[in-house]
């Protein structure tokens, strides 16, 4: 048996790391710009809520479980000519980032409406009490009251963008995952394997534990 | 200041559930105006038309000169900041600190920063708790809570302040301390004040006027005085019974079920004892108090009768000042 780390490039390694890394980052900050305001939407159509609206509610609905139902490995391929049209090319990180968001943004406006679900009505009912605006009732007392929630959702969300980005690696958007596929898998190199893993893991467990961490600083329950 | 005028409010959707059916009431501006009603009263639904939580199916709504149902999204706005509102579960924002929660108000009225600070730390100080500006709601008591509710919804100034409930969820401790507090900005503010219990035991120490409410009505109206010594409606009685801890159901105990009220001089005369020598009543003792109603002393026992001649009895009651009101006939 040769020796056990002979087939590790660690520049390829680093390199691979760094595009794991802009590509959970990328589609992570438009995962939210896209997830949040969606969610918000969501709940404020929602039975019994401020813009309560049974159809805008059923067809968002809808399409964010149509979205949610679809396989992520399925929905970057489909995605290919959307994604061409959109970033010019579905390769690299460039590529990975439309599914990326595409696959995520649903799943984190679900969560976003369940942690606005959390937030007690009787608050709510104050703002407006007290005469505040519906917007002023959302952003100044909604969404900070949901803070805890909120950060909690996009810590799970983060999380599952790092699996989705290993899958990504199947279309050619490189990275950890991609690595792990080309050579720990298909050349049988399971050091390649091992140490693509074992980074995954890594950044799984810093990114629940920075989100712990932030969850515990805004939460003043 | 408030009037309702034949208002009713009936829930959409299945059912369509009717909260209220022709309520109409007058809060004199200054006044203490009680509204007590059993849990599905309506109660709830009536504080909240006064600020628009609610809109009324049917009559209006007068608010210090504003109908409130003819009210624009900006007239409400305005009409909310001359309203402030405390709740039973103090409704504090947790993300805010105590001062956060107090500057709210203001900040959603665009006040300038400077005014807010100063305002906030004034209603801090008002309500005794500047030491506690930093801190966040989750931190502090139920009656601190309360104290921080009451400083935030009198952050705009308003004229009148509806408590929903605001005492239901404290020890009696810190019941009277917040009743206390609610009374001298009555005192100090001449502030209007609507509120809501479904304990007689607030009515009596803080309200000048009360409305009893039944099934979505008024039953019985008037000085808090007459409603809770001399009860007409069956459910002001016994809301008078339950506060002086007499079973609502008189008929277990037999007898002839009465109330005397002593006001006066007739508080200290030995009467019982008098009356049951000449009559030949035996009596024995429901419930009763020794209390004061506001600024008045008072008396008030409720006593089963047996034996003897109860009417020459009630009589000698009478004619020694006291009032005697029947609860429940003999036999029953």
């Amino acid at each position: 048996m040769s020796a056990f780390m002979e087939n590790i490039d660690w520049s390829e390694i680093g390199q691979a790391t760094l595009d794991t890394l802009s590509m959970l980052g990328g589609s992570m900050v438009l995962t939210v710009i896209f997830g949040l305001p969606l969610g918000v939407i969501l709940f404020l159509t929602g039975k019994g809520q401020m813009l309560q609206n049974r159809v805008a509610n059923g067809v968002l609905s809808l399409a964010v479980n149509i979205l949610r139902s679809v396989p992520f490995v399925i929905l970057l391929i489909v995605m290919i000519p959307l994604t061409v049209t959109l970033v010019g090319t579905s390769l690299g990180v460039a590529g990975a980032i439309p599914p990326l968001v595409v696959g995520a943004a649903p799943f984190f406006a679900r969560l976003v409406e369940t942690a606005l679900r959390e937030v007690d009505k009787g608050v709510i009912e104050a703002s407006f009490a007290m005469g505040a605006k519906r917007r002023q009732v959302v952003l100044g007392a909604l969404l900070p009251e949901a803070m805890p929630g909120l950060i909690a959702a996009a810590t799970v969300t983060a999380i599952a963008l790092v699996s989705y980005t290993a899958m990504a690696g199947v279309v050619g958007a490189g990275g950890l995952g991609d690595l792990a596929i080309r050579f720990g898998y298909q050349r049988f190199q399971t050091d390649v394997m091992v140490v693509t893993v074992v980074l995954l893991l890594v950044l799984v467990q810093a990114l629940q534990m920075v989100g712990d961490a932030v969850v515990r600083r805004v939460s003043h329950r | 200041m408030i009037t309702f005028q034949d208002v009713s409010k009936t829930y959409a959707g299945a059912g369509g559930r009717a909260a209220l059916t022709n309520v109409s009431l007058s809060v004199a501006p200054g006044e203490v105006f009680g509204v007590i009603g059993a849990s599905g009263a309506g109660k709830s639904t009536l504080i909240r038309l006064i600020n628009g939580l609610e809109k009324a199916s049917g009559g209006k709504v007068v608010v210090d000169g504003d109908d409130v149902a003819a009210l624009g999204v900006e007239g409400l706005r305005s009409l909310r900041r001359r309203v402030g509102m405390i709740f039973q579960h103090f409704n504090l924002l947790s993300s805010k600190t105590v001062a956060g929660n107090v500057a709210f108000p203001l900040k959603l009225a665009g006040r300038p920063d400077a005014e807010v600070k100063a305002r906030t730390a004034e209603l801090l100080a008002r309500v005794g708790l500047s030491d506690f500006a930093g801190k966040y709601p989750a931190q502090l008591s139920g009656g601190q809570k309360q104290r921080v509710g009451i400083a935030r919804a009198l952050a705009t100034g308003p004229k009148v302040l509806l408590c929903d409930e605001a005492t239901s969820a404290l020890d009696p401790e810190t019941t009277e301390q917040i009743l206390e507090l609610v009374s001298n900005l009555n005192r100090e503010l001449g502030l209007t004040i609507v509120l809501i219990t479904h304990e007689m035991d607030v009515v009596r120490r803080v309200c000048d006027r009360v409305a009893v409410l039944e099934g979505g009505g008024v039953v019985e109206e008037g000085a808090v005085e007459d409603v809770f010594l001399h009860p007409t409606s069956a459910t002001a009685r016994r809301f008078v019974m339950e506060a002086d801890g007499v079973p609502a159901d008189g008929a277990l105990v037999g007898g002839r079920v009465v109330r005397l009220t002593f006001r006066g001089e007739a508080t200290y005369k030995p009467i019982l004892g008098v009356v049951a020598r000449e009559t030949g009543v035996d009596y024995s003792i429901l419930g009763g108090r020794i209390h004061r109603l506001r600024e008045t002393p008072y008396g008030q026992l409720t006593l089963s009768l047996t034996g003897g001649d109860v009417e020459a009895a009630i009589a000698r009651f009478q004619a020694d000042g006291v009032r005697v009101d029947l609860i429940t006939e003999a036999g029953r």
